[in-house]
């Protein structure tokens, strides 16, 4: 069981794996999450679905190399299996009645980014995507991403693609341009929700972004994941992933994604150190 | 003769210095002199109170007349005749307030110490017996259980005897529910958990994990795509309650169920483990009940200097088992009683301490109990860096929402239509544990569970 079918590399510590799921894949749609575990003993975690396939019973995900967890998840290869695959938890991204859309989806986040992008692209929305990058380096997807769009621009911290500029100066020139949106769903770091909120705001436009909150079971047990939602306490993985991005508290999500950062940076540290055998 | 002594024999345990500082098992159990010792208090009444206090039953007077003749293996078998989880009741059973309630030794003198007898004979079985059992005929009739906590396996295990074919879905990454989550290995070592459910499996019990009813499937697919025959719920109390004062989003602030599922079931106390705890250096506790006395006496393992339990009622009041009130004052944990948190003071985003309000007790209240109100202008600040809440838990909606026709009340718990059968608003759905009674005990569970597979044979089997 959840057996790993295959393995490419999107980027530079970008990895994606098709993963052998039948029973999530035949119930999994976009925006929702599993939680794996790599090894045995290892961390529970979160990850968005990014692509299913209920023929083969395949669940596709994508993660990035940053902490202990992922580096282990990294390591393993086609044929090898992951000790835990569970889900698919939190709600499905809610497109119901959404006629022209824009999907943000900013460094990692556009792996999560452009599965709601493809199911508002099949209900026959009019979908642009503003997807966001450090570098040339970084850019994935683009060709899935181009063939679920009707506009796709990818845009680069450092302007090493041609195209310099945050996803946020994209988005605002298409809402001075007068585009009318029925939702923006904006997919990223913390920090990018924040400011793509921001930018809606003045427009009026129904902004949704995805939280993905430090959690353990997934299931609504923990708590870990509890942000502020319009004044009231919300659990990401149950109540979520998904909030109105007008209402979510993003300064303090964003402190509390950082609340084990000495932690995990020594766990990081150690990590490497095993692998190399350097002394760091 | 029976042994007259006024007091139970005293159950040995680490010394409270040593055991603040590791996460090995408290109580080291009875040698065998104890325990025969133990059995000679039983008066073996005609009456048989203890069994009436028993939520399964257990022939109490039996077992311990086996274990003061030295036969403990045959002890062992009277009380896993209608308890599935020896080894587990003995530790964690609530004994001051059934078996051991009852016992006439308790009316003038201490009770005789059943709990104690109970462990011992489960741990003996343990120790000397590698004999697995075996499974029943099969009759034909195939159950899913939903959740493998206490009153899922033992509904599972009373299934499983009589014949029936056995699934327990659990949505964690190991069976066990709260007994692997929730109480900590110094007070239940996860050993004797996972060898109680290897004697399930050994029992013929399928078991899936990793597996969310309400998500992967529901209940519904369960009874139509997979044909089974009837379903049992015992999908616990799981969510965590918050206090709903401000700065409860802080970081340092845990749920209880958050801070003990890191430690318990992911294994956070060990050095170098992939799952990070917060080693704080003061702590505050909220709740006055097994779990808030299992996070603090956690806290302190992890190396708080202090660790203060903060209840809103008085010491006669407090939930949890005398035994651990008990250790965790013998080991040092601050009690502040009739105290009242009203807000979490922050700096920079962190906890530094937990302002708190002294309460009075005033006229009684609905529970009987005499109603705490704050007394006015008397607020101080605990100094703490990590506050953990321990108020209680209820039910997880995910069933219900995925459940037409599965009717709760307005706490979020299952109703059933008679609660000795623990038949649901659905039929050939039946609930038992926390998922209907909000959260209580591991043997009120397990007794539900039992109950439960009973009334499932009667409709199947007949």
């Amino acid at each position: 069981m959840f057996t790993i079918l295959s393995k490419d590399r999107l980027a530079p510590s970008i990895t994606r794996m098709r993963i052998l799921a039948p029973h999530i894949a035949k119930k999994a749609r976009a925006g929702q999450f599993v939680i794996l575990r790599a090894a045995p003993d290892g961390e529970r975690i979160p990850l968005t679905i990014a692509e299913t396939d209920t023929a083969e019973g395949s669940v596709t995900i994508i993660f990035q190399e940053v902490g202990e967890s992922t580096m282990t998840l990294g390591e393993k290869n086609v044929g090898e299996a992951l000790e835990d695959f569970v889900g698919p938890m939190g709600h499905p991204s809610n497109i119901e009645g959404v006629k022209r859309a824009c999907v943000i989806g900013g460094g990692l986040g556009t792996a999560i980014a452009y599965p709601t992008a493809k199911a508002l692209h099949e209900q026959g929305a009019k979908v642009d995507i503003i997807a966001g990058f450090r570098n040339q380096e970084l850019i994935m997807l683009s060709d899935e991403m181009a063939a679920v769009s009707d506009d796709l621009v990818i845009c680069t911290d450092d302007g090493s693609n041609g195209r310099k500029g945050l996803v946020t100066q994209f988005l605002k020139e298409k809402l001075d341009a007068g585009v009318q949106y029925d939702a923006v769903y904006a997919i990223g770091p913390v920090i990018m929700m924040k400011f793509v909120a921001q930018t809606t705001k003045p427009y009026g436009v129904r902004t949704i972004v995805s939280m993905n909150s430090t959690m353990i079971d997934g299931t609504g047990m923990c708590g870990g994941c509890r942000l502020t939602v319009g004044g009231e306490t919300k659990f990401a993985c149950v109540d979520g992933p998904e909030f109105d991005g007008h209402l979510v508290d993003f300064d303090e999500a964003m402190r509390r994604g950082a609340m084990y950062k000495k932690q995990e940076q020594a766990a990081r540290e150690r990590h490497v150190c095993r692998l190399t055998g350097e002394v760091r | 003769m029976p042994n007259m002594n006024p007091k139970k024999t005293e159950m040995p345990a680490q010394a409270p210095d040593i055991r603040a500082h590791n996460f090995d098992e408290v109580a080291t159990g009875y040698s065998v002199e104890m325990a025969m010792g133990e059995a000679e208090r039983c008066l073996h009444c005609k009456t048989r109170p203890c069994v009436e206090g028993c939520p399964v039953n257990v022939q109490i007077p039996d077992f311990i007349a086996a274990i003061a003749k030295g036969e403990f293996e045959q002890a062992y078998q009277i009380i896993h005749e209608t308890n599935a989880l020896p080894a587990v009741c003995g530790r964690v059973c609530p004994q001051e307030t059934q078996c051991e309630s009852k016992c006439v030794r308790g009316i003038k003198t201490e009770p005789v110490g059943i709990g104690r007898l109970e462990r011992f004979a489960a741990d003996w079985h343990l120790a000397h017996t590698e004999q697995l059992p075996t499974p029943a005929a099969p009759n034909g009739k195939k159950v899913a259980i939903v959740g493998a906590g206490p009153a899922g396996l033992s509904c599972a295990g009373s299934l499983a005897a009589r014949g029936f074919d056995v699934t327990i879905y659990e949505a964690l990454h190991v069976a066990g529910g709260v007994l692997m989550y929730g109480i900590p290995e110094f007070r239940l070592p996860k050993a004797i958990v996972r060898r109680e459910i290897e004697n399930l499996r050994a029992m013929g019990v399928h078991i899936v994990t990793d597996y969310v009813i309400g998500r992967t499937s529901t209940v519904d697919e369960l009874l139509e795509e997979e044909h089974y025959d009837a379903i049992f719920l015992g999908t616990g109390a799981g969510l965590p309650s918050f206090m709903r004062v401000p700065g409860e989003n802080l970081n340092g602030v845990y749920s209880a169920n958050e801070y003990l599922t890191r430690i318990n079931l992911m294994g956070a106390y060990r050095e170098n483990s992939p799952t990070p705890i917060m080693h704080a250096e003061h702590v505050a506790v909220v709740g006055g009940g097994n779990v808030a006395m299992d996070a603090a006496r956690c806290a302190l393992r992890l190396g708080a200097k202090s660790v203060t339990i903060v209840y809103r009622r008085g010491e006669a009041e407090l939930p949890a088992r005398a035994e651990e009130v008990h250790h965790a004052k013998e080991e040092g944990i601050i009690f502040k009683l009739l105290t009242a948190p009203v807000e979490v003071v922050g700096e920079e985003g962190w906890v530094k301490g937990l302002k708190c309000v002294q309460m009075e007790l005033g006229e009684p209240d609905a529970s009987g109990r005499r109603r705490p109100v704050p007394v006015e202008g008397s607020e101080f600040v605990v100094p703490c860096d990590c506050v953990i809440v321990a108020i209680g838990t209820t039910p997880n909606p995910l069933i219900r929402m995925t459940t037409p026709g599965l009717e709760t009340n307005k706490k979020g718990c299952l109703i059933v239509r008679d609660e000795s059968t623990g038949l649901t608003t659905r039929d050939s759905i039946y609930a038992g544990g926390d998922a209907v009674t909000g959260a209580a005990t591991v043997i009120l569970a397990m007794g539900a569970g039992k109950a439960a597979a009973q009334a499932i044979t009667e409709q199947l089997i007949g």
